[in-house]
């Protein structure tokens, strides 16, 4: 009998092109997303040695990082933002790429609208020259980022040399409380593992908790699992995947979609298959959670307080500490939950999904937004804008005082005009808290989009549980 | 790529954990179509006050450090985006390797494709590296001898021997791969009869 093996060894075994004898392999990519912080070199460097794009078909690109969130009308004040949104344009026609420009409906996040699109599928292999790609591990997917030189290598060859990662799998056993999320999920695994936990691993999630989730759950989890190190993130498919991909444009169809869901089915870890490290957490441990640092593995539950680098393990740690304190501007001690906020942003890779937008607008409803608090909507799509002014999303949160805007990156790492100033705190429903991260001088706590949008009405951090006694969460 | 074999030089000490590349080099530098001109806005928000001012408290601006090619520091250095501006601004400052504890995933293989080498060490190891960069002492790496000499110390490192034929070769991946262009179409073939809808 066969080796029992692990989703991930599946997905590997069915990519090799080529092993070499020391082991590295020729990996085959099935789809590349492409946008146009990370492209330009890239093409400039086929374009100098005379290649072509070998498979425009499997190559889907998107302006993201530096599109305005505001009015669009004038396009992009920048020069340099614009000549490299200008740029992406111009590669995709010399190299036949499928663009969603900044004028298409189907513009967005690229992590968002790929699966929006359907162009993410069960094991396949999906890169993009964004480190967020492992999104897409949601669909059992093997999805990670990599970097310029990586991203002509996937457009001139459509494989990557690489060797296999170790593994790792994460369990999450029973059932979230109310007003706990996938994002407080995901804070508590990377609080648990550290910030390298997963560095040389990719990690399967796996348990009742997140089997129970919904696709946007799941992807927020995968979305975050390089902020615990690890390239990629995975979930086994199961029928909420195949519900989700149905009929979306870029999903099989007909006898094709037969033969797709019964490959997809095979796409699980066999029984007894080994993993370099399993990790285990009870569902019924995890609050509602938001970091207080500058690290992602820097998280406390809303209920706790900013901790002492007293307590810190070594010297280095307490050192790196202390330089988030001070970054932080924040006193040992002090609750979470009297930590007020400037501005909030709502959208990201991570939080950005119509799920995501019905959980603020569910805790925001005939609300207002705190008179101190700026607090910013961006969804992570054309079509989720789209939806969410259909279902009267944009109408609660605009009468809440939330503002509306157009889909991108946005405030996640301020790319565009949507920064922070010095100083300034925010509760983001992003992905990374560093310094300077979203502005100069700017200090960012995560949270998930319901605590996010607690905070912007109370004006302070504050535990979403207060807001919504008995309300179930969509978005878990 | 220009090959790396063996270097001795001024190692900047930068003893910090988690150096992210947004730190390394922020997002305003991004928008740039071009891989060149970076190293001048490397560490920007560490190394400049707001006002563009250079600080000078830190290490590279100050000599010897200011034309070091080694930078040493804590681990975990480079978590976070996957842009590979920031072996771009290290290489452009001057840097040909950094010496770390550990490295995240994707920087790591960044500096490959850019000629930087980067070692991982023990971190007592790293400690022994960084007090003899402090105090301004050059410091050598040997790649075909996969030996750091650090005063009258040497430590040995761990090194892929591919990734290493291509460092001391400068050997360009994609020409590597297009010779096995054949076997990539008969991979092609062979996967779009058993998976057609991929």
């Amino acid at each position: 009998m066969a080796k029992p093996r692990t989703l991930y060894e599946k997905i590997w075994d069915d990519h090799i092109v080529h092993r070499a004898e020391d082991g590295t392999c020729l990996i085959y990519i099935d789809r590349h997303l492409v946008h146009e912080v990370t492209s330009p070199q890239a093409f400039e460097g086929l374009r100098m040695a005379g290649r072509k794009v070998r498979s425009p078909e499997r190559t889907l690109a998107t302006a993201d990082h530096n599109v305005p969130t505001a009015n669009r009308a004038h396009g992009i004040a920048d020069p340099e933002s614009r000549l490299q949104v200008q740029t992406l344009s111009e590669n995709c026609k010399e190299f036949c790429v499928t663009l969603y420009g900044m004028d298409d409906k189907r513009q967005g996040i690229v992590h968002i609208i790929g699966p929006e699109q359907g162009f993410t599928q069960p094991g396949m292999t999906i890169v993009c020259g964004d480190s967020h790609t492992s999104t897409h591990g949601a669909f059992g997917a093997l999805a990670f980022g990599i970097g310029t030189s990586e991203v002509e290598h996937v457009l001139a060859t459509q494989t990557l040399i690489m060797k296999p990662a170790k593994t790792m799998r994460i369990t999450v056993n029973g059932a979230l409380q109310d007003g706990v999320t996938a994002k407080d999920m995901i804070l508590a695994i990377i609080g648990k593992i550290g910030t390298a936990g997963g560095t040389g691993y990719v990690i399967e999630y796996a348990g009742d908790a997140v089997r129970g989730l919904s696709m946007a759950g799941r992807m927020t989890m995968c979305n975050m699992s390089i902020e615990a190190g690890a390239r990629a993130g995975l979930i086994a498919p199961d029928e909420t995947t195949f519900a989700y991909l149905k009929g979306r444009p870029f999903a099989p169809k007909g006898a094709d979609w037969d033969k797709a869901v019964a490959y997809w089915k095979t796409l699980q870890s066999d029984a007894g298959a080994a993993y370099d490290k399993d990790v285990v957490l009870n569902a019924a441990d995890i609050a509602p959670t938001v970091t207080w640092g500058t690290s992602p593995e820097d998280v406390v539950p809303i209920t706790g307080i900013v901790p002492d680098p007293k307590d810190a393990a070594d010297a280095n740690k307490r050192a790196a500490m202390e330089r988030a304190l001070e970054y932080m501007g924040l006193t040992p001690g002090t609750k979470m939950t009297d930590i007020p906020v400037d501005v909030v942003f709502i959208g990201s890779c991570t939080n950005a999904r119509i799920e995501d937008l019905r959980e603020v607008a569910r805790v925001a409803e005939g609300k207002k937004v705190a008179a101190n608090v700026r607090a910013m909507v961006v969804p992570g799509s054309g079509l989720v804008k789209e939806q969410a002014e259909a279902e009267g999303i944009a109408t609660t949160l605009i009468a809440a005082g939330f503002e509306w805007r157009e889909p991108g990156c946005s405030m996640c790492l301020g790319m565009n005009e949507d920064q922070l100033k010095p100083g300034q705190r925010c509760a983001s429903t992003s992905n990374r808290n560093f310094e300077g991260r979203q502005g100069r001088g700017g200090r960012t706590h995560l949270l998930s989009p319901a605590m996010a949008a607690a905070a912007a009405i109370a004006g302070k951090l504050s535990d979403v549980r207060d807001f919504t006694k008995g309300a179930k969460s969509d978005a878990a | 790529m220009k090959p790396f074999t063996k270097l001795t030089a001024i190692a900047a000490p930068l003893p910090l954990m988690n150096v992210d590349t947004d730190m390394i080099i922020p997002k305003q530098f991004l928008r740039t179509i071009k891989r060149t001109g970076l190293g001048q806005s490397l560490f920007n928000d560490m190394r400049y006050d707001e006002s563009g001012k250079p600080k000078a408290d830190f290490v590279l601006n100050r000599a010897p450090y200011d034309h070091a090619e080694i930078l040493v520091a804590g681990e975990n250095f480079g978590c976070g985006s996957s842009r590979e501006h920031a072996p771009w601004a290290l290489l452009d400052f001057g840097f040909r390797c950094v010496i770390a504890p550990s490295y995240a995933d994707i920087f790591y293989n960044n500096c490959f494709k850019n000629g930087i080498l980067p070692v991982i060490l023990k971190q007592e190891q790293v400690d022994a590296v960084m007090e003899d960069a402090q105090a301004g002492l050059d410091v050598t790496v040997d790649l075909p001898a996969q030996i750091v000499r650090s005063g009258n110390r040497e430590f040995k490192f761990d090194m892929d021997p591919f990734r290493k034929r291509c460092l001391i070769n400068g050997l360009d991946d994609i020409g590597l791969t297009l010779e096995k262009a054949g076997t990539i179409t008969e991979y092609e073939n062979r996967i779009g009869a058993e998976r057609s809808w991929v």
